[in-house]
């Protein structure tokens, strides 16, 4: 049963979902305009994934996600100005410019990083989790990957492991059916991602990614499992990437009318109608905060375009600590 | 002053070390109960309880991220990996990971770790068990190396390792377990970053590491006997590397012999080459010898392992050697 956030809950996690959205509209339009170098790999249609985890954590709680992490970093809530200098290579980015888009990190908000290594991920947030486990913090390690990752050896290492040391950790899959240009069905031999759970005796939970409020109730309720000592969960949540896998990709793989399908149980649209429905919102109020979504992410482009570029001392700075 | 082993040293600096931090945990795969495959860890299990002494999974890759994201958080992991051999199982986390984190965020972690393994041949555990890892892990800026050749230096540069608030990756060497020292109980954490000259000459400087640099020492004992002087330096930390040990050394004996327990193509020795090239060419009166395993890989049978590892012999030829250039 999906518990619905509270009313300031659920405006949070609209206007967190529109930002998402406009703010990797934005991300493509400025890689095509090489503002932004190499790749990025766009979330949208996946933002109900994040919003709805993020609801469900606390202050000290620590995530690791993937490249396709954009609306990870803004749903924990890093700023967007800081998002659009990473992405441009400025100083005042998330990471100094040292990151870019594949790796948006900030600690401050327990985000522990993007990572490009596909799984590399899942045994960091191990150790988060074994931090909250030793030093007895109350807090969970969430860690979010693709389907096409629960392929690879660190995903299998990651949940027996964690599984042995019961320890505070949630894997989050985004199954969005396609692994770069394959479609799930030709590399992977199970339906659901969720049964690999099984194999390590962690409990496999299948949530409608598309529906905020279920991922926060689904991630909710493990979390209260791990932060009672009684070890990890993996929770697959199905959606879909509306762009290609990255840079210019249209996704010519996919099957004709299979993004139709999807685009009629949009996150966004689907929160706002709910809201609407039990009288929370009007259409004039969620033009109003698409328009400051919209400012918002013009504003912390325009800011970005402004910073300057990291010197080249810093080439050097943060190989190590010095000290 | 109380003499141990370099594996006594090992599990001395442990248990010291957890004793003095609460934040320090160790773990690898039968280092708990079992007290390690090489017996280098008993007694720490039994001592500090079952949270911070951990056995593991086989599962290298999941070891090193594990210790890794424990270490962004607040603890001071140490990781065993078994046999040095392993590295290249979780070379994704040391490489891409471990070395990168604080420097792709901008600077954002402390990452204290360490990780521990044993390298080396010598002893017939054949091709996957016997090599050494400097030179691998030498590729990746943001990782420390250190290799110690006795068993002060284990004790005190594995402690300076544990403190040190960068990844460093301690490399034991297995032919060196059962070696005896002096272990002064006042003997405090290491600094990581320095030679060590364990022997002064005058006509040659050997640069060594581990079995290699006790071999050395042997040779230069037969050199001496021949009424040749040589200089040994013990390594002792690849990285950082004390680049003024060594050039301090062949400015006075403006000769160079470096030994590896390694493959010649990319081997550290080719480093200290080019520093030698690079910082010290008006120095040098002879060329360059590097005594190593050439392009050949560890066999098991006695007599190719004798013959790949650098040996007592092809050391001695090699200083023989730079100096008839003269
Ligand atoms: C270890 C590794 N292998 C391959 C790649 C190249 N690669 C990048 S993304 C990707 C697909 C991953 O698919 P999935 O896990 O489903 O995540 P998604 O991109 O769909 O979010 C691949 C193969 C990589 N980055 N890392
Ligand atoms: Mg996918």
């Amino acid at each position: 049963m999906t518990t619905t956030l509270p009313i300031e809950g659920r405006q949070q996690a609209l206007r967190l979902m529109l930002e998402t959205r406009l703010a990797e509209e934005k991300i493509q339009e400025l890689f095509l305009a090489n503002l932004i170098r190499g790749t990025t790999h766009l979330a949208i249609g996946h933002e109900g994934v994040a919003v709805g985890t993020a609801a469900a954590l606390i202050p000290g709680d620590k995530v690791t996600c993937t490249y396709r992490g954009h609306h990870h970093a803004l749903a924990l809530g890093m700023t967007l100005r800081a998002m659009m200098a990473e992405m441009m290579g400025k100083e005042t980015g998330a990471c100094k410019g040292k990151g870019g888009s594949m790796h948006m990190t900030d600690a401050s908000i327990g985000l522990l990083g993007a990572n490009a290594i596909v799984g590399a991920q899942l045994p960091i947030a191990m150790g988060a989790a074994l931090t909250a486990q030793v030093k007895k913090t109350g807090n969970i390690a969430v860690t979010f990957f693709g389907e096409g990752a629960s392929n690879i050896g660190a995903f299998h290492e990651a949940l027996n492991m964690a599984s042995v040391w019961k320890l505070p950790v949630l894997f989050i899959c985004e199954n969005n059916l396609y692994g770069e240009y394959s479609v799930w069905s030709k590399t992977t031999p199970v339906q659901d991602i969720a049964v690999r759970g099984a194999a390590y005796a962690i409990p496999g939970v299948i949530v409608d990614g598309q529906d905020a409020e279920a991922v926060y109730t689904a991630v909710k309720a493990a979390g209260d499992r791990a932060r009672a000592g009684e070890g990890p969960t993996l929770i697959e949540c199905k959606t879909y990437r509306y762009r290609g896998h990255s840079r210019t990709d249209t996704a010519p793989y996919r099957k004709a009318g299979e993004l139709d399908e999807w685009l009629k149980r949009d996150p966004i649209d689907l929160l706002k109608g709910r809201m609407i429905a039990d009288g929370q919102l009007d259409e004039v109020e969620f033009a109003e905060m698409r328009h400051a979504a919209e400012t918002a992410v013009v504003d912390a482009v325009d800011w970005a375009k402004d910073q300057p570029y990291p010197p080249v001392e810093a080439l050097y700075a943060d190989v190590y600590y010095e000290g | 002053m109380p003499e141990m082993t370099y594996r006594e040293a090992v599990a001395k600096a442990l248990a010291d070390e957890l004793a003095s931090d609460p934040n320090v945990i160790f773990f690898g795969e039968d280092v708990a109960e079992a007290g390690g495959v090489f017996k280098v860890t008993p007694g720490l299990y039994e001592r500090f309880g079952p949270d911070r002494v951990r056995d593991t999974p086989i599962s290298e890759q999941a070891i090193i991220g594990t210790a890794l994201g424990a270490a962004i958080t607040g603890l001071r992991p140490v990781a065993e990996l078994m046999f040095a051999d392993f590295v290249p199982v979780a070379l994704d986390q040391l490489a891409n990971q471990v070395a990168k984190y604080r420097y792709m965020s901008g600077g954002q972690f402390v990452v204290p770790l360490t990780v521990r393994a044993a390298q080396g041949g010598g002893n017939g555990f054949g091709t996957q068990h016997s090599q050494c890892a400097e030179s691998w892990l030498m590729n990746f800026p943001g990782i420390k190396v250190v290799s110690p050749s006795t068993p002060v230096d284990m004790y005190g540069l594995l402690r300076g390792a544990i403190r040190e608030n960068n990844p460093v990756f301690v490399l034991e060497h297995k032919g060196l377990y059962n070696m005896k020292g002096e272990v002064p109980d006042d003997t405090a954490p290491m600094k990581l970053g320095e030679s060590k000259v364990v022997r002064q000459g005058i006509d040659v400087t050997i640069v060594a590491s581990q079995l290699m640099m006790h071999r050395s020492l042997e040779a230069a004992e037969q050199l001496a006997k021949e009424g040749i002087s040589c200089e040994v330096i013990d390594v002792r930390s690849f990285v950082p590397l004390d680049k003024a040990t060594i050039l301090n050394s062949l400015a006075k004996t403006n000769r160079l012999v470096v030994v590896e327990e390694s493959p010649h193509q990319a081997g550290w020795g080719g480093d200290i080459a080019s520093l030698a090239a690079d910082e010290g060419v008006y120095w040098l009166a002879a060329p360059v010898k590097r005594v190593n395993m050439g392009a050949a890989l560890i066999a098991y049978s006695p007599p190719l392992e004798d013959e790949v590892l650098p040996n007592v012999g092809r050391i001695m030829r090699a200083v023989k050697s730079v100096l008839s250039d003269a």
